[in-house]
């Protein structure tokens, strides 16, 4: 194979490689435009106003994720499926912050964690590589450290908002999270940067629970019982 | 620490951090089990990670050994043997390369490519975590934005952490040019990769019985790869060049300038289609070949007019000259 022969093989390979990131990339776009979207209803959440229907928040939200889904749907036929990890950049940030969506809303619902195979399933992938598009464990764990710090707000929002009750059950749910993150031994990559910041997402929220508690907030709350 | 027995569940206030959570969250909830299990996927994957890195310097030093030794035909009277003994430590190297594809098994290459590459991954996520920190909230449209620009900022880094799979390709296909004066084509460096399985290996994958023909273990080389390959096999051919002079061979340097040529060629047809890194190397292999070029021209002007006994000496000068400016 002559020098000519060889650099036009490799210059198709190349073309070809580009044209599948491009497709990629158009529909990604969409998905951060749906994620965006899925963001905004829930950001209503913080305001007084939104304590009060936070389930319908919640189901307009899913609502939208069926949209993801047919999104994400369309771009797992854009590439190979074996070759997920070649294109993973393209998608990766927007599959943690779809991951941190599904995680709040779960969050908002039944003030539980999401396990990983229930965001797959809001999101229509699946959780292990061998049977396609998948959602990486990293992906997961970066995407609950989107939502930790988002629940520090939350706790500040709802004692505004006259809703002692709430801080003391965030900060119950996020020290679990805190340990359960101490268990990982993370080396010296960007979910270890991420989970850093955790410890001030927990700190926020035991301040909110301190101010609560030497002004009796919290006590009144359980004693007049919340729900 | 009695007072924190005392003092039970999570749910009450908290004033102190670390320890006291681990105690009282119970141990055996759900979340909690889930996390051992994200723990064990983690670190076997951290491993296997840090094996491969492991893998790919040990390539990167022989390969670089290798190529040393290639530059001794330039000056050894029997080229044979030294072109045996390259072959030799490919070799092992391919060795090394099969223990790689036997660690890949049946995982994706691209996820563990990063072990040569990984410096870019943690630039870009690094950049989000840094959004990230602005706040989830006001961070929507621009962060999106912003997450695809900060790639190329940070390739500069991975040039010096380049992958032992390329220096490979750089050494392969410098032996293969010295032996046949030809460029070696990625389905050749392909076909030297294939590799048998191991004894125990063999026989755990034929019990499980998925797959039967899994004896036989491939590594691909990825088009990328082999293209900043070659790339770094013209500094080298540059280098040959100049030492061939020295020892007043007067046919090699055109033989190599004419092969350079094809080369640059090849690689301008491709220009920034590629990626980054490859038009970052444009520039250098451009070097390599105005030196390369030089050196013939000085060859057929001042050949003519000096003694071939002394030509030797201009051109030792003429190389301490150029490897300064490199």
């Amino acid at each position: 194979m002559s020098v000519t022969e060889m650099f036009s093989y490799i210059q198709g390979f190349l073309t070809a490689d580009q044209d599948i990131r491009e497709d990629i990339r158009k529909v990604v776009q969409t998905l951060e435009q749906t994620a965006r979207e899925i963001l905004t209803i829930l950001q209503s959440v913080h305001q007084p106003s939104g304590f009060k229907d936070i389930p319908s928040k919640c189901l307009k939200a899913r609502e939208l994720f069926c949209t993801v889904q047919t999104q994400i749907g369309e771009l797992k036929t854009k590439f190979p499926v074996e070759q997920y990890y070649r294109f993973h950049e393209h998608w990766r940030f927007v599959l943690q912050r779809l991951t941190f969506l599904a995680a709040f809303v779960v969050y908002l619902e039944s003030e539980s964690l999401v396990t990983r195979e229930e965001v797959a399933k809001i999101l229509g992938i699946e959780v292990d590589r061998e049977k396609g598009f998948h959602l990486d464990l990293e992906d997961y764990l970066a995407g609950i450290l989107i939502m930790a710090s988002e629940l520090s707000r939350l706790a500040v929002n709802s004692v505004t908002a006259g809703d002692y009750g709430r801080p003391l059950r965030i900060s119950d749910f996020i020290n679990k999270l805190d340990s359960g993150f101490r268990l990982l031994n993370l080396k010296n990559d960007p979910l270890r940067k991420r989970y850093d910041g955790l410890k001030y997402d927990v700190k926020k929220i035991e301040e909110v629970v301190y101010d609560l508690s030497i002004r009796g907030l919290a006590k009144e709350q359980e004693a007049g019982g919340d729900k | 620490m009695s007072k924190r027995e005392g003092n039970g569940c999570a749910r009450k206030r908290k004033t102190e951090s670390a320890q006291k959570t681990e105690e009282c969250v119970n141990r055996s909830s759900p979340v909690i089990e889930a996390f051992k299990m994200f723990q064990q996927e983690l670190d076997t994957k951290h491993d296997k990670y840090e094996r491969l890195v492991k893998l790919s310097r040990d390539i990167t030093i022989e390969s670089k050994r290798t190529i040393f030794l290639l530059h001794r035909v330039t000056s050894v009277p029997n080229v044979e043997e030294v072109l045996n003994e390259a072959d030799a430590r490919l070799g092992a190297v391919r060795q090394k390369i099969g223990h790689i594809s036997e660690e890949l098994g049946e995982e994706d290459l691209y996820q563990f490519h990063k072990a040569f590459m990984s410096v870019i991954r943690f630039s870009v996520i690094s950049m989000i975590f840094r959004l990230h920190h602005v706040g989830p909230s006001s961070a929507s449209a621009c962060d999106f934005q912003l997450m695809r620009t900060p790639t190329r900022n940070c390739l500069e880094v991975v040039h010096q952490d380049r992958s032992g799979i390329q220096e490979y390709v750089e050494a392969v296909s410098f032996h293969h040019f010295i032996r046949h004066r030809t460029l070696i084509s990625l389905e050749e460096i392909n076909a030297c990769l294939v590799f048998m399985r191991d004894e125990k290996m063999e026989t755990k994958v034929c019990s499980r019985g998925m797959w039967p023909g899994a004896c036989v273990l491939t590594f691909q080389v990825t088009p990328t790869d082999y293209l900043l390959g070659v790339a770094d096999l013209t500094g080298e051919l540059m280098r040959m060049c100049i030492s061939s002079v020295g020892n007043g061979d007067v046919d090699t340097p055109f033989e190599l300038s004419n092969f350079l040529r094809q080369i640059h060629d090849g690689f301008s047809y491709i220009g920034n289609v590629g990626p980054y890194e490859v038009s970052k190397k444009l520039h250098t292999l451009r070097q390599s070949l105005s030196k390369v070029e030089d050196a013939c021209y000085t060859l057929r002007v001042r050949g003519s007019e000096i003694p071939k006994h002394m030509l030797a000496d201009v051109f030792s000068n003429r190389a301490a000259v150029l490897e300064e400016d490199d």
